[in-house]
């Protein structure tokens, strides 16, 4: 019996800018089912945080129920993390990031975990806007509970129980950006390409960031007849362009051809450089972003990569007009002013 | 890159690195899995059919299979594969009835060997168990060669050698001991079918011109006669203050054996740094163990006597400098330092001389009045006459002459069964799965965190003071199994299928030091510049896939792979399968199916 991790790592692992090596952002050795989609996702979120240099205890990771809400155990060992209950993780991190709004969360979900019960909970944390990055791996079925159909799941599509599936689906990319989200992606565990530079860029938006990742779950829906195969998927993934995530240390220099190449400044200074498939993608426009999602899934395709990207939309802090500073920074004296400040509090309302 | 021809035997040879490493290629973690198993009489005879002298290898061997060893690159230290091979002969049963017999009626064919060092006692070891009649000559009283004259029995106890050389000796070989070969065309006349030469490289290289050389010769010896007259009781004591010349494993063996048959003040002069020293390092580890110290950059000037004894010497000292090709050149500095002593052992070098082969008798000599000698076949420019061991191409060490024996043992059963000794067959190989189930694999795939075990040692003082006491004890069988754990069982390859692949990215994620890799294909070059961790490792492989479904390859960078099996445990179509790869050179014996395979 072995399924032990060697403690040996490559003897010449590159270092980030803050000194870490990959295997840093490490994890536990994951549980889940030999070639599951979800251990690649996990792969792509620790090499986003150390190319980002992220420090790992500036980082909380929140998940629900799942196999997928089980991955925060596999990477990122010293980061914070809080494994909530089924589909109740967008309250968690609300509470989360309300308290220290100075760590970067990473919420990771299943699509039963958000799609179905969790879909209240999902509308309402994009609605507010919260200040994270919100991952679904997406299988299409419940993957933990022995594969049923999950809200995402393609009406028609059939898992290893052979049954096509008879209910229309959620499509949670579409539903983020009705919902006013700033920041909408779909991906593909299998395509790291493309998947870490969406993660980075996530990481560096501010305000509410989601990226669908379509993720077979190879014990229970990756047949032939199941369109979130690896099979099914590669072959009927169409990207909306590649692009570049340009930290902010980085000068952009380099000049690209009009028209397809568009560049857009986040939040904190970094930028994303796209590199359009279609002139007509407009990324700004929500409108745009839905007609091309159905156009693609009309022709039985998916559309991956970035979909829409409003850098510019308040978060719930600024929303809120929350203060500027985590409260285990405040003292005692900021956090509880005396009741003079009630009494002026009070009779403001009056 | 074209798709990796894993069909080609040297293929994954290569990535069992001590194996091929090792001038026999024995199987190494096929006899440490056998040493953990507690199978150390299976783990001698593997080592046994491979190298012919476990027991005396396992205490001395040069290893040129640990600097090679896969666990150096990934931690401080190779595996102790030498001192492993140590724990199969110390802890083995009677092997007596698991050797070769010999059978009685003989196949008519005479061979000589002239020389029982190690090479000579491999050609007979693998030609009396097929019939042929052996004769072996030598000058000492005893076989066994340098094993003997020359290897200090505080590294190798007499037994052992005895042990192992006997098992050879018994094979009916006749033998003539205490008798030198003073001519070539003598042993001809006689009509052998074959003669292997292996009489070694057994000439001292002197300071002949050095000043006061024969004033003092009383007390200037040559170190490897010397040490044979050490080992052969003529010489039986020494001055009390001792100067070594030379860095090598021969100054070592005579500093550290002078310290026990009367030297007090023994000293090694090198006239090289001390860093560029020939000797390896554990030996050097060993000699400073004994407090002998060694001064570096010292080059000899003269032997200084007084009424005709020699009292001391003067040294030149000597700097290093390095040209912009890093060629070292000694610059003499021109201060002079004298050192008292008793006597002299000059350990400098040591070459060849065949000063009884006559020349007229078909063998060519070349360069450095070394005979012409075939690097596979082992044959000189006479048919009948083969060469091996230190004989054939200079001073190499013993499991270099036991290969050599080997080779030069199928060639002369090719000659007397009338086949080309060109017509060399491939080695022989297997493949096999060692899946047992989930998870589980027929091998210790987990990888140990411990550092290389240290072998203990015999009391300093008691040591010292016995020139026959063996200093190294051996590992006990706990270390030893500790220490077999540390292997990282490279003969367990990672066999990949193309076909089976979904590419779903597993073995990428779970590989802990990053081989993996799908990438566009491109030349070597452009291959290891985009690989997820630097290959910059050019002597080991990249393991190339053909065409994946997305038009990517696999790229798998086999320097420092730990064959953890983790990537065959995460794939969930076994596209990755490990796979225990077992090589094994062809032996004399083999001859005749070769003739069979060739008359088809
Ligand atoms: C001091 C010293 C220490 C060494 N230590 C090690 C060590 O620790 N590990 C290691 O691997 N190697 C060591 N070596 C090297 C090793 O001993 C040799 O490389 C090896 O023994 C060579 O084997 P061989 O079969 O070629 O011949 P040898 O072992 O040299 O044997 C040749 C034999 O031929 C005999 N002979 C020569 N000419 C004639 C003749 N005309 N007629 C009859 N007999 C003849 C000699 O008496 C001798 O017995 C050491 C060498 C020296 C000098
Ligand atoms: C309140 C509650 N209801 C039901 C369950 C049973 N349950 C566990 S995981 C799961 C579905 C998970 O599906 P998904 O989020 O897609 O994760 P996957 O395993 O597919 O990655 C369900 C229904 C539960 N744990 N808790
Ligand atoms: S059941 Fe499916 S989703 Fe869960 S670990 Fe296995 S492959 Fe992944
Ligand atoms: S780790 Fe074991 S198999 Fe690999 S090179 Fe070292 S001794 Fe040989
Ligand atoms: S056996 Fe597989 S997982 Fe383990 S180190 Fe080698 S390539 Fe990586
Ligand atoms: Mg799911």
């Amino acid at each position: 019996m072995s399924f032990i991790r060697p403690n040996i790592r490559h003897p010449q692992l590159p270092v980030n800018d803050i000194g870490f090596t990959r295997a840093d952002y490490e994890g536990a050795l994951s549980t889940l089912c030999a070639g599951c989609g979800h251990d690649s996702i996990s792969a792509s979120i620790l090499q986003s945080c150390f190319e980002l240099s992220i420090e790992p205890h500036k980082i909380a990771k929140m998940s629900g129920i799942g196999c997928s809400s089980k991955t925060p155990a596999y990477f990122l060992g010293n980061s914070h993390g809080f494994n909530s209950v089924h589909g109740r993780m967008p309250s968690v991190a609300t509470g989360a990031n309300m308290a220290n709004r100075d760590l970067v969360y990473i919420g990771v979900s299943g699509d039963g975990d958000t799609a179905s019960i969790g879909m209240g909970q999902f509308a309402h944390v994009v609605r507010r806007n919260l200040n994270m990055v919100y991952i679904v791996m997406n299988n299409g079925c419940y993957g933990l509970t022995k594969g049923q159909d999950s809200a995402t799941a393609d009406k028609g599509s059939a898992s290893k129980k052979g049954v096509p599936n008879p209910y229309s689906s959620i499509d949670l990319c579409e539903t983020a950006i009705q919902l006013g989200a700033g920041f909408v992606a779909r991906s593909f565990s299998g395509d790291k390409e493309q998947l870490i530079p969406l993660i980075k860029a996530a990481v560096s938006h501010r305000g509410f960031a989601l990226i669908d990742v379509v993720s077979p779950c190879v014990t229970f829906n990756n047949t032939p007849k199941s369109t979130k195969s690896y099979d099914h998927v590669r072959e009927h993934m169409n990207a909306t362009g590649t692009f570049d995530f340009v930290p902010l240390k980085d000068e952009i220099t380099t000049q690209y051809e009009p028209g397809k190449t568009e560049e857009i400044t986040l939040h904190d200074g970094s930028a994303i450089r796209l590199h359009k498939a279609s002139e007509n993608l407009d990324f700004s426009s929500p409108r745009s972003a839905m007609n091309e999602i159905e156009k693609y899934k009309e022709k039985g395709e998916v559309l991956t990569g970035l979909l829409y990207l409003n850098p510019q939309t308040p978060d719930t802090h600024e929303l809120l007009g929350t203060t500027s500073k985590p409260l285990n920074s405040l003292s005692d004296k900021e956090l509880c002013p005396g009741s003079d400040v009630l009494k002026s509090i009070n009779s403001s309302f009056q | 890159m074209k798709p990796t021809d894993i069909e080609n035997p040297e293929y994954f040879h290569k990535v069992v690195d001590c194996q091929y490493a090792c001038p026999a290629h024995t199987p190494v973690p096929e006899y440490i899995r056998l040493i953990a198993r507690g199978r150390y009489s299976d783990a001698y005879m593997l080592n046994w059919e491979s190298n012919v002298f476990p027991g005396v290898l396992g205490r001395t061997c040069d290893r040129p299979c640990e600097p090679a060893c896969r666990r150096g690159r990934v931690d401080e230290e190779p595996v102790a594969i030498c001192r492993l091979k140590r724990v199969a002969a110390d802890f083995k049963e009677d092997i007596k009835d698991r050797l070769p017999s010999i059978p009685e009626k003989k196949n008519g064919k005479r061979i000589a060997l002239i020389g029982a060092g190690p090479a000579s006692l491999t050609v007979a070891r693998d030609l009396a168990p097929l019939g042929y009649e052996i004769e072996l000559y030598d000058a000492q009283i005893k076989g066994g060669g340098f094993m003997r004259s020359q290897i200090p029995s505080f590294r190798l106890p007499e037994t052992v050698l005895d042990e192992e050389v006997n098992y050879i000796l018994d094979m009916g070989i006749s033998t003539h001991f205490d008798h030198y070969v003073s001519s070539l065309k003598e042993i001809l006349d006689k009509d052998y079918d074959a003669v292997f030469i292996g009489t070694g490289a057994p000439q001292g290289r002197d300071l002949k011109k050095l000043p006061g050389r024969e004033a003092g010769d009383a007390n200037i010896h040559v170190g490897i006669e010397w040490l044979a007259n050490v080992a052969f009781e003529h010489t039986k004591s020494i001055g009390e203050k001792v100067l070594v010349l030379g860095g090598g494993n021969t100054a070592m063996d005579c500093c550290r054996t002078s310290k026990r048959i009367g030297g007090k003040d023994v000293r090694v002069v090198v006239r090289s740094p001390k860093s560029e020293m020939k000797a390896s390092p554990w030996e050097i580890e060993d000699t400073e163990h004994e407090d002998i110290p060694i001064y570096e950059n010292h080059s000899p000037k003269e032997f200084v006597t007084e009424n005709g004894k020699l009292v001391g010497m003067n040294f030149e000292k000597v700097e290093a400098e390095y040209d912009e090709n890093g060629k070292r050149s000694l610059k003499p500095t021109g201060e002079i330092v004298f050192m008292e002593c008793d006597d002299v052992l000059m350990a400098i070098g040591q070459e060849n001389a065949f000063p009884w082969i006559e020349r007229d008798i078909g063998i060519e000599f070349g360069e450095w009045d070394m005979p012409v000698v075939d690097e596979t076949t082992f044959q000189s420019t006479n048919a009948k006459v083969f060469f091996g061991g230190d004989a054939a191409f200079g001073p190499e060490n013993v499991i270099t002459a036991v290969a050599h024996g080997h080779q030069a043992a199928v060639s002369i059963d090719l000659m007397c069964n009338g086949i080309d000794v060109k017509e060399r067959l491939e080695p022989g190989t297997n493949l096999v799965t060692q899946k047992m189930g989930f998870h589980e694999w027929t091998y210790d795939s987990p990888v140990t965190d411990d550092d290389r075990f240290v072998v203990p040692l015999a009391d300093k003082i008691k040591s010292l003071s016995d020139r026959k006491m063996e200093v190294e004890l051996g590992f006990d069988l706990e270390q030893a199994y500790n220490e077999a754990q540390r292997c990282l069982n490279c003969d367990v390859q990672t066999v990949f299928t193309t076909d089976k692949c979904i590419e779903c990215d597993a073995c990428i994620d779970i590989c802990p030091t990053d081989c993996i890799n799908f990438i566009q294909n491109g030349d070597e070059d452009d291959l290891r510049s985009r690989l997820k961790a630097p290959a910059d490792n050019k002597e080991q492989d990249l393991y190339v896939s053909s065409d994946l479904k997305t038009g990517r390859v696999m790229v798998k960078d086999e320097n420092v792979c730990l064959h953890c099996g983790l990537c065959a445990e995460r794939c969930p179509t076994t596209a990755w399968d490990m796979q225990k790869y077992l090589y094994n050179v062809t032996k004399a014996g083999k001859g005749k199916e070769a003739g069979k395979a060739c008359a088809k």
